[in-house]
């Protein structure tokens, strides 16, 4: 019933188009026309924006706490203790013990008021702490995702145009590469970065080369596989035949090929990225204190108190992780179906 | 085939010696020094000397942390392997074999009854999905499978914990037994020992399955797609055979051949046990053993789990190719 919809509204679209014009469609706008017309593309595309707005444009809109800033407003808690004890004649007692203590740290508060998502442990605001740790997690995988791509790009396709020993060597390294479990080294390596005493600061960048060293075999072999098949085309005989030298065969003719593949994989590579960094974060082995991350945030949920009776402090951060991830798996997706050559249309 | 396998056996030698060699040098250069935090208390009160600890790092093996020293020690490390000696375990005190044999089989139990369960529901709902592609169940299906591929483990645990344990006191949030009862050691009790450990898996294994779910029901969906475009459909179609027929007889078993890749990742998952899963739950399996190895320097311990890790990620490979030709006799190996 909806299928046929669909397709009565693709035939009043396509005679439309006929009837205004007559120009062929790039293959960019076939790709984005097939990519605009899943749902979930969309949708995708709408929770990516989200979080970057939410996290790049959110801080200069919401400037009352600084991301390590600490709330230093003196609170004065008051602890009510009842005991009822019967001694030895039977007479009941009541004996009620009040307790007042004043923090000079405003740590635990609930959401409203002064701050919108309360305070955590250390009194830093949850709400802020979430928009820069988005700002961290989604420069880390952008980045991250970027220097794979490029060192893939680079080593695969060397190995899959030259082919012969340089292959061998290089697609040994590749597994070697792929052998080592990803998330046991990317511990190992993390706590080797504790001895260099680093800043924090520092500590993300150092951070982003580990992802990248531990996570680039990926794209090397994805590369290597489409140059060996596009190799063995007519029409890179006919670029042979034209002697167009070396690079200008693999950079203009051979990589815009891959391109498709590769930007579905850097998507979905975006995804898996952040997630490797929150649970390193997560584990206490990647971004540091002070500077906030959302894997971090959720690591307070290990105190059974925070779990059950502060919500705000690691249920968003959990949430914006899965909207960010989510978006980047719906335009992964979308775009691979869009790009399939066997698609129709 | 023969000729195959012995040179991909081969090769995998040569992996395997690229693989423990980046291992061995990031270990060594982690801060958390085992038998600086085992005798730091000590050093305190004054009960033994610097120089004693010197001695016990070079009676461990891990006293020079020279380039030349780390060379050597992977050379003695690679020595004591080809002796079949995976070393002994600084933190369990006991050889790192036999405590990955332990404490495997726990986590295999979690994992196989996980993927069994991963297979049984996403296979079904893969196929529904594509032979109902862009319907609403397409589309929920599909939704909901890719938030599972999208939760951080630690986070979908702590609210399956918040739900199930706090909230509802259903099921109990860590550990494998109830710390507080006790046991008869006759048949009776074992059975109600049992009971309650199924009643601890129920979380963990809830947990992956979900999780994991999302991957493979995408992989048989486009696989299912892939399939039904085929000619031999259409002749099966033609044929005036049932839908039903059509799909679970004639595309189903050729949608099985590609997932004849996925037994490489299978095995290292079945009992490499889950580092993050086991080490929210708090379950002893080989995954948190090596977490808490990993937090206090066990070099040995370290080094053994990750070669098995890679072990079977070697093996995995080998053995889904060679699946991989047997299953689609057009791929010929060389």
């Amino acid at each position: 019933m909806q299928e046929s919809k669909e397709f009565e509204k693709d035939i009043a679209a396509e005679t439309q188009e006929e009837e205004v014009t007559y120009k062929e469609m790039s293959p960019l706008r076939l790709v984005a026309r097939r990519f605009f017309r899943s749902k979930l593309s969309i949708v995708g595309i709408v929770m990516i924006v989200a979080v970057f707005l939410f996290s790049f444009l959110g801080p200069v809109i919401y400037d009352r706490w600084g991301e390590e800033e600490v709330d230093r407003t003196p609170v004065k808690n008051q602890f009510v203790y009842t005991y009822t004890q019967t001694d030895a004649d039977g007479n009941e007692f009541t004996v009620t013990e009040v307790l007042e203590h004043v923090s000079n740290i405003n740590s635990y508060a609930p959401p409203g008021g002064a701050h919108i998502l309360g305070t955590d442990d250390k009194g830093y605001d949850v709400f802020s702490r979430l928009m820069y740790g988005g700002r961290i997690s989604l420069l880390i995988g952008f980045i991250v995702v970027i220097l794979e791509t490029l060192l893939g790009v680079v080593l695969g396709g060397i190995s899959g145009y030259f082919g012969g020993w340089v292959d061998q060597v290089i697609m040994r390294v590749v597994d070697v590469f792929n052998c080592i479990p990803t998330l046991p080294i990317l511990l190992i390596a993390s706590a080797v970065i504790d001895s260099w005493h680093v800043s924090a600061d520092q500590r993300i960048y150092i951070l982003m080369v580990i992802i990248t060293v531990f996570g680039w075999s990926g794209t090397a072999r994805l590369v290597r596989g489409q140059i060996l098949s596009l190799r063995e085309q007519e029409y890179i005989t006919a670029t042979e035949v034209m002697g167009l030298p070396t690079w200008r065969k693999i950079f203009k003719h051979l990589i815009p090929n891959v391109m498709p593949q590769l930007i579905v994989s850097m998507t979905l590579g975006l995804g898996s990225v952040i997630l490797y960094e929150s649970t390193l974060s997560y584990l206490g082995l990647g971004v540091q204190l002070p500077k906030a991350a959302w894997g971090t945030m959720i690591a307070t949920a290990n105190d059974p108190q925070v779990l059950s009776y502060h919500l705000n402090m690691w249920l968003p951060a959990g949430l914006l992780i899965v909207i960010a991830i989510l978006g980047f798996n719906f335009v992964g997706d979308g775009l691979r179906d869009a790009m399939d050559p066997k698609a129709r249309k | 085939m023969l000729k195959y396998i012995l040179k991909r056996l081969g090769i995998s030698v040569v992996i395997l010696l690229g693989v423990s060699l980046i291992i061995y040098t990031l270990v060594r250069l982690m801060p958390a020094d085992y038998i600086d935090q085992k005798y730091s208390s000590q050093l305190l009160q004054g009960s033994i000397t610097e120089e004693d600890i010197q001695r016990f790092k070079a009676l461990y093996g891990i006293g020079d942390n020279s380039f030349g020293g780390i060379i050597g020690g992977y050379f003695k490390w690679l020595g004591n392997l080809l002796t079949g000696n995976l070393g002994e375990s600084f933190k369990y005190e006991k050889p790192v074999a036999t405590v990955i044999s332990e404490n495997m089989w726990i986590s295999f139990a979690i994992a196989l009854i996980a993927t069994v369960l991963q297979f049984l529901i996403a296979i079904p709902l893969g196929i529904s999905s594509a032979t109902h592609q862009y319907s609403v169940r397409d589309y929920t299906v599909t939704v909901f499978t890719m938030i599972g591929i999208s939760l951080p483990t630690y986070f979908f645990a702590a609210i399956v914990v918040k739900i199930f344990s706090v909230e509802l006191g259903l099921l109990p949030a860590s550990g494998l037994i109830y710390a507080s009862k006790d046991y008869a050691a006759n048949f009776g009790g074992a059975l109600l020992k049992f009971g309650d450990i199924l009643q601890h898996l129920v979380l963990p294994i809830l947990v992956s399955v979900l999780l994991s779910i999302g991957g493979l029901m995408r992989y048989t969906r486009t696989n299912t797609l892939e399939v039904l475009s085929a000619d031999y459909i259409r002749t099966a179609r033609a044929k005036g055979l049932s839908e039903k027929k059509v799909v679970y007889k004639h595309a189903f078993r050729n949608t099985l051949i590609p997932l004849a890749t996925l037994l490489a990742g299978i095995l290292p998952s079945l009992f490499g046990g889950m580092l993050i899963t086991e080490q929210v739950f708090g379950i002893d399996g080989i995954g948190n053993l090596a977490y808490k190895a990993l937090r206090e320097g066990d070099i040995p311990f370290i080094m053994g789990y990750n070669m098995f890790l890679a072990v079977l990620t070697v093996i995995g490979t080998l053995f889904s190719d060679i699946m991989y030709s047997i299953v689609d006799p057009r791929v010929k190996l060389r």
